[in-house]
């Protein structure tokens, strides 16, 4: 049976029927055609479908799209400044090499945002952990842990 | 002109699109009156296909249309080709039985496709697919590669007696008796290297669409090598011209070998969207991926190495079964022999070798080419061996190798490779410094006073890239070329977009061989574009694989530069009325010798489009050249790892306290890059060696079939690296390099087994050391 579903994505209003058994990531993907949030796998494990909900950052793929109803919803796309200027987040991932395919990369720069507003100053272990749900096949993490450290400081200093 | 981009570590064109989400994977990709696909596939491992009944299917929400074998083979599609013959001891060709696109009376593995559902939308195509009632009489199966040549094991093929594929050797055997004979010390390893799932990011997705008007099919599809993809679907598979097939790879999520292969999934899609006359789109999910992406390694060896008392090799002899899976997929035989048996030199001088591998079929998803390919398993022979060896011996595990480095270049092994060029001591002596070598035995008694064990493992690897010289790959079976072409396109103004048969995946080759053309050309980087993955723009083109890109791919283009620069020379030359000779070109300007008379490149450009004063006799208008090239030899890059770990006793744990890689990839173009593919190719290994193992249960179900039963490395699982490079130069390309995309997997593996089992104190263990193994092992140990 079709639903109706009204949420904020990156600051606008958008309402769109779906499914009942669509999932939010779905509904992101296909309904408003924001491709930049990316589906790795099918059991919550990889972390390429992270988004930020409310300010905090959630597997798009475990959750229903009715379940983000009335929710602000912020994607990849809505992460860099409107004229396209780099967030201090995904500036340190380019900096520091911290991506390779960028498969899982919206993902990793969801959750590092996330991660870097409750740690202003990191140790490499707490980033570590911090990536639990976040899977990524290319960079080994090496580069992606210098990058959320560097990020972290950035964001801190409101740059 | 600023400071030379070769060298230099340049921040990635790539990366914003990446970073912002404007990527276009090939399932962001939706095509006008796309339809949806979904694949029934073979519960069973092993089962004859009695019925196929689509009614229910046909009567499901959205249904669209539904194919099964039997309209496979009526419109005459053949079966999935491998592109490699290997001749068996016996001179025969090894036996190819036939890999349907869509089951054909028989499925032989838990995954195989048995039909494929089209309809409006993935959720009605799953549940039309769903409803497709099968009806298989299943067969015993054999998942065990050791097990499947025994007398009375389930027969897959009928073309294949006693499931083998061939029987296939390298050296001289009687020589290597006698070395062996005359042996002071005999290290014996009987052991298996890890069925692999290689679990690229990016599930694999394929997108097929046809046009009526003018009879010609668009194939969007996840691949490392769209022109390879195209060239064996057409010309192999559905009998089309190449001219009326694009096939199109934008960006994909890594491959990692998963992605070189024709799939069947590919054909299907390709094929029913001329059938249906509207788009088809399959998107794998991870569950699918995990049955059907080919998978990696499976080797089961018995490895000796014979010693003078003084520790110099004198011989080595392997056996080793290779389980290629159920049906042969691409490069599946030339995996386990030409890029594995060749390697097993190593670093090392040892005289003579002689390698036999068995090839069989199982019922379990095909075995090909995954980060390595045959480098990693022949790696770890060689340095479980020589580690080993070194311990029975009590001579420290470098200076073993030491004494059986070869130190003079060019070297022709026993094992048909000629190394061009390499400095195995000077590697050697970084890593041990890099990883503190001299300070392990006070960290070792620390870690004992707290109750741990430590220990510290070597890895020498060597291996053959730069994929590869086509007539010895052809002498060796290889039924395609394996040069690789480019081409450099200077626009009116001098601005440059440079296509390359390369394809990149994560590689970062937008900035690589941007940073190669601006270098040569004199120019700011921003002005050039590389474009690669799409064989509507690009020449042609091999793809990516063995760590070939930059070797082959980087030396076309290099190639295609000096044309450019050539003609422009004749240009420059009539532009400033001077002799071609005279001029030179350096720094972006062509100068004339002796006098500050020059014209910048883009000026030369210029006058090549708008040929107003220009050598019309002896030219012709434009500037755009190609090149195709062909290596005259493999390229050797050559490294030492370290590592270090700590075991916890009690629990089993390993924890890796320091990996130290130090590598010899020739020249370096963007050591940024290079150090980001060693991290990554070390997490693989070390994935292999601590956490990933494909397990299948005797009826051939693949129990790891998930990220929640099949572990790939996360972040805390792995620590940050130490990695350094020495460099001796490529001998033969133009830019000196070797390729630096497998290396970390293939020296890993060894290293790290080498470190535990020096921590534990035992002979050998299997891969994965997960806790319960390493538990296990020092259980047994004390037993004993």
């Amino acid at each position: 049976m079709a639903v109706k579903v009204s949420l904020k994505v990156n600051g606008k209003s958008v309402a769109a029927e779906v499914e009942e058994r669509t999932l939010l990531v779905t509904l992101i993907r296909e309904n408003l055609r924001l491709t930049g949030t990316h589906v790795g796998c099918d059991t919550a494990q990889c972390g390429a479908c992270t988004v930020s909900m409310n300010g905090k950052a959630v597997k798009s793929c475990s959750m229903l799209a009715m379940q983000a109803e009335g929710a602000d919803i912020m994607t990849i796309e809505g992460v860099a400044k409107p004229d396209g200027t780099l967030h201090p987040m995904q500036a340190a991932f380019k900096e520091h090499h911290g991506l390779q395919c960028g498969f899982c990369t919206p993902g990793m720069v969801m959750n590092a945002i996330d991660f870097a507003k409750s740690h202003p100053s990191p140790s490499e272990q707490e980033i570590r952990e911090a990536l639990e749900g976040n899977l990524c096949r290319c960079t080994g993490y090496h580069n992606i842990v210098k990058a959320i450290g560097a990020g972290a400081k950035a964001m801190a200093a409101g740059k | 002109m600023g400071a030379p981009l070769i060298g230099a570590r340049v921040e990635r064109k790539e990366d914003y699109r990446f970073l912002t989400g404007a990527g276009q994977y090939t399932d962001d990709v939706d095509l006008p009156r796309q339809t949806y696909a979904a694949f029934v596939r073979s519960p069973h491992a092993h089962a004859k296909i009695r019925k196929i009944s689509l009614d229910k299917a046909k009567k499901s929400p959205g249904f669209v249309a539904a194919f099964t074998g039997e309209d496979f083979a009526a419109a005459k599609l053949g079966g999935l080709p491998c592109g490699w013959l290997i001749t068996d001891v016996n001179g025969q060709p090894m036996k190819e039985p036939p890999h349907p696109c869509l089951a054909q009376g028989k499925v032989r593995y838990v995954g195989d496709q048995v039909a494929i559902v089209v309809a409006e939308s993935v959720d009605q195509a799953r549940d039309a697919a769903e409803k497709v009632e099968v009806d298989y009489e299943v067969l015993p199966a054999v998942v065990d590669g050791s097990k499947a040549t025994a007398k009375g094991a389930p027969q897959l093929h009928e073309g294949a007696p006693g499931n083998t594929c061939y029987v296939w050797a390298i050296g001289d055997k009687a020589v290597a008796d006698a070395a062996f004979a005359k042996a002071a010390h005999v290290t014996k390893l009987d052991f298996i290297n890890n069925r692999l799932v290689p679990n690229a990011m990016e599930p694999r997705v394929a997108i097929g669409s046809y046009s009526r008007a003018d009879d010609s099919y668009t194939l969007h599809v996840a691949s490392q090598n769209p022109h390879v993809e195209r060239l064996l679907m057409t010309a192999f598979v559905m009998g089309l011209p190449e001219h009326k097939v694009r096939v199109v790879a934008g960006d994909v999520g890594g491959g990692f070998g998963s992605k070189i292969y024709l799939y069947a999934e590919d054909v299907a899609v390709t094929w029913a969207a001329k059938q249906v006359n509207r788009p088809v789109k399959w998107t794998c999910d991870r569950s699918e991926a995990f049955l059907t992406d080919a998978h990696g390694r499976d080797h089961h060896t018995v490895a000796e190495l014979a010693m003078d008392k003084e520790g110099h090799f004198l011989g080595m002899r392997v056996q080793t079964t290779a389980n290629v899976g159920a049906y042969l997929s691409t490069f599946a035989s030339c995996v386990p022999t030409i890029l594995y048996a060749t390697l097993l030199a190593g670093q090392y001088k040892t005289p003579v070798i002689h390698c036999e591998v068995t090839a069989v079929f199982t019922n379990t998803t095909p075995v090909d080419a995954y980060r390595g390919a045959g480098r990693p398993e022949a790696t770890y022979v060689v340095e479980r061996l020589v580690e080993t060896a070194a311990r029975e011996m009590k001579i420290d595990p470098a200076e073993i190798r030491r004494r059986n480095f070869i130190t003079a270049f060019p070297y022709q092994t026993p094992v048909a490779l000629m190394y061009d060029i390499g400095d195995y001591n000077a590697t050697m002596d970084a890593a041990q410094k890099l990883a503190d070598v001299s300070g392990f035995a006070s960290r070792k008694k620390a870690s004992e006073a707290k109750g741990k064990l430590r220990g510290l493992g070597y890895a020498a690897y060597i291996e053959a890239c730069g994929i590869a010289p086509s007539a010895v790959a052809g002498s060796l079976g290889a039924r395609a070329g394996l040069f690789e072409a480019g081409e450099v396109r200077v626009h009116p103004t001098g601005s440059v977009t440079v296509f390359t048969g390369s394809h990149s995946h994560g590689q970062g080759h937008e900035t690589t061989f941007a940073q190669v053309v601006a270098d040569r050309l004199g120019m700011p980087i921003e002005n050039v574009d590389i474009v690669h993955g799409d064989t509507s723009k690009v020449l042609f083109g091999m793809g990516t694989y063995g760590s070939r890109s930059i070797a082959v791919g980087g030396t076309a283009i290099v190639k295609a530069l000096d044309k450019v620069i050539a003609k422009g020379k004749k240009i420059a030359a009539h532009l400033m009325e001077a002799a071609e000779t005279d001029i030179e070109f350096a720094n972006g300007a062509y100068a004339v010798k002796g006098t500050d008379k020059k014209k910048m490149f883009g000026e030369v450009a210029f006058a090549a489009y708008v040929p107003h004063n220009y050598p019309h006799d002896k030219l012709e208008p434009g500037l755009n050249e190609n090149a195709f090239y062909d290596p005259s030899n493999f390229t050797f890059p050559a490294g030492s790892y370290v590592c270090e770990v700590e075991v916890d006793p009690e629990t089993g744990v390993v924890k890796i306290e320091k990996f130290t890689a130090v590598d010899d990839f020739g020249n370096i173009i963007n050591p940024m890059i290079v150090e980001g593919q060693v991290h990554g190719g070390l997490t693989q290994g070390i994935g292999q060696a601590l956490t990933e193992g494909a397990q299948y249960d005797a009826s051939g179900q693949l129990t790891t079939g998930s990220f929640m039963d099949y572990c790939i490395p996360r972040a805390t699982d792995v620590p940050s690296y130490q990695v350094d490079t020495r460099v001796t130069a490529c001998t033969h390309n133009p830019l000196g390099v070797k390729g630096c995309g497998e290396a970390g997997a293939i020296g890993a593996p060894a290293a790290l087994m080498n470190a535990i089992t020096d921590a534990l104190g035992v002979k050998d263990m299997p891969m994965p050391a997960s806790p319960q193994a390493v538990w296990t092992a020092l259980k047994n140990k004390k037993a004993a």
